[in-house]
Order: structure tokens, then C-alpha cells, then sequence
């Protein structure tokens, strides 16, 4: 077998998710799916547009933005101009194709992401501040949100050898 | 790469653990990786390992998504079944490589 190994293992992650495209929010959860898959207890906090992926109206409708994304790349691999995202019905047909594409890597859906992780143990909050900012209610929220807490709260929980915060 | 001795039988296993040949691979074994894994095997691993099996032959790369949906058991059944590595330990104790999938 391997040699010993010095490291410390990883046993606690917070990932932070704050903005709201597709590829912001399925950062996010890959990461905390991944780290649950490997028996590292897994906390998510949402804040900001990053609180979509726990709405449930918009969970399942989130975009990728056509525009300002410089490493955007046409199917053949070719630049994707920047005046072309602004053409109506492209950012949703682009956001359609990177759907598609998790798809095909069996990437579920962000409602069903967030069941899976919730059933491995991983836990969800919503940032108070965020929340009230935009003016939410509990019941705008996934069931699966655990409580909306205080950055305070937040880093009281982020006690304990081997944790890290991850800011996606 | 190493030689293991599991229920009499000399297999090679990568440096994790993982079976080298799939088809090396008995239910005697699999009860001696799981006691590494600290499991105590029931019906319903050994069903997880045929779909696990099954699906690797085929040259499925395989996710806990598709065994939550395999029927077998639902993703939370599976965590309960394999704590703290569902994909992992289960692939290791079927005798199959470590999974490739991110999710």
C-alpha cells in the first residue's frame, strides 16, 4: 500500500455560492455533492443571487449570461462574440445547451442536486442578509433549507479541525 | 499495484485497494474488502454489486445518481448502505476500478 501519508484530511467544508448562473450555482453543488460522496460533512451557504438555486421557482431556471464571458466558445471551439449574446433567445439557447450537456454526464437538475446532497447528509442555509435584501419568505424557499442564518452563524459552525471555506 | 490475499485467493490491487481484474472478484472477497470497509454485508449490498457489476461490463461510467435510480435502493439508502463513500466503497467492494464520474 501507499506510504504514510502526512496530511490532514479534509472533514468539514463550507462552499459559499453567490452568484446565480448555471455554472456558478452547479459549482457549488458539485462541490458539496463531491465532498458528501467522500464522507466529508458538507454545509452550503447560499447569498446574494446565489440564493436562486434555493428558490424554488427560479432553482431550475438559472442562465448562463452570453455576455461579458470572454472564454465563451462556439460549439466548434471558435470565439463567441460578445454582440451575438445580446441577440434575443441566445443566452436561453445557450443555457439550454449547457443543461443538455450536464445532462449528459447524468448532472441532474439543481432541484434533484440538492436532494441528493441533502440525502447524504450535506446541509443547506440561506444568508440572512441576502434574504432580506430580497425581500423573501421561508416558503420561497427549497424545503430542503435548513434555517436562514447570520454570517455570524456561519462561522460559528466552521469550528473543528480540518474544516475550510470555500468560496465558489 | 500490490498482491492481497482476500478468503485465500492472491488478487492485485491498485494502491487504493481497488481490484486490478474484475473478474477476480467472488462474494467471499467481497465480504473480507468490506470488513476493510468496515461493512457487514446484507442481500441488498450484494444487489448494489450486481448492478455495479453489470453496469461497469457495459462500460457505463457510473454515478450514484443511476443507482438511486437503479431501483435498488434510493440515494439515501445507499449512504446508509456505504457510509461516508456510497460510490467508492461500493465500486471498491465490487470489485470494480475506483468510479471516474464527478457526480
Amino acid at each position: 500500500m501507499a506510504e504514510e501519508k502526512k496530511e490532514m484530511p479534509l472533514k468539514k467544508v463550507m462552499i459559499i455560492v453567490a452568484k446565480g448562473t448555471i455554472e456558478d450555482i452547479y459549482a457549488g453543488l458539485v462541490m458539496a455533492n463531491g465532498a458528501v460522496m467522500e464522507g466529508i460533512e458538507t454545509k452550503m451557504f447560499f447569498t446574494f443571487f446565489g440564493l436562486d438555486a434555493i428558490i424554488k421557482k427560479r432553482q431550475n431556471k438559472s442562465k448562463t449570461s452570453t455576455v461579458g464571458n470572454p472564454a465563451m466558445r462556439m460549439p466548434g471551439g471558435l470565439p463567441f462574440p460578445t454582440l451575438l449574446g445580446m441577440l434575443p433567445g441566445v443566452e436561453a439557447g445557450v443555457s439550454a445547451m449547457m443543461k443538455s450537456q450536464m445532462a449528459a454526464l447524468d448532472v441532474p437538475p439543481v432541484d434533484e442536486f440538492i436532494e441528493m446532497i441533502v440525502a447524504g447528509g450535506g446541509e443547506l442555509y440561506a444568508c440572512k442578509l441576502a434574504f432580506d435584501m430580497f425581500k423573501l419568505k421561508e416558503e420561497d424557499l427549497d424545503d430542503n433549507v435548513k434555517a436562514v442564518i447570520t454570517v455570524g452563524e456561519l462561522y460559528e459552525m466552521s469550528g473543528g479541525e480540518g474544516t475550510q471555506i470555500i468560496f465558489t | 499495484m500490490a498482491t492481497k490475499t482476500y478468503a485465500g485467493v492472491n488478487v492485485e490491487v491498485t494502491e487504493e485497494g481497488y481490484l486490478t481484474d474484475p473478474t477476480q472478484w467472488s462474494k467471499d472477497i467481497a465480504a473480507e474488502i468490506a470488513k476493510e470497509e468496515g461493512i457487514d454485508l446484507t442481500d441488498k449490498h450484494f444487489e448494489v454489486f450486481d448492478y455495479l457489476r453489470t453496469q461497469h461490463e457495459k462500460g457505463v461510467q457510473l454515478t450514484i445518481r443511476m443507482v438511486g435510480k437503479s431501483g435498488i435502493t434510493d440515494i439515501k439508502g445507499l449512504y446508509t448502505l456505504f457510509p461516508g463513500g456510497p460510490l467508492k466503497k461500493s465500486s471498491r467492494i465490487s470489485g470494480i476500478p475506483k468510479p471516474t464520474s464527478c457526480v
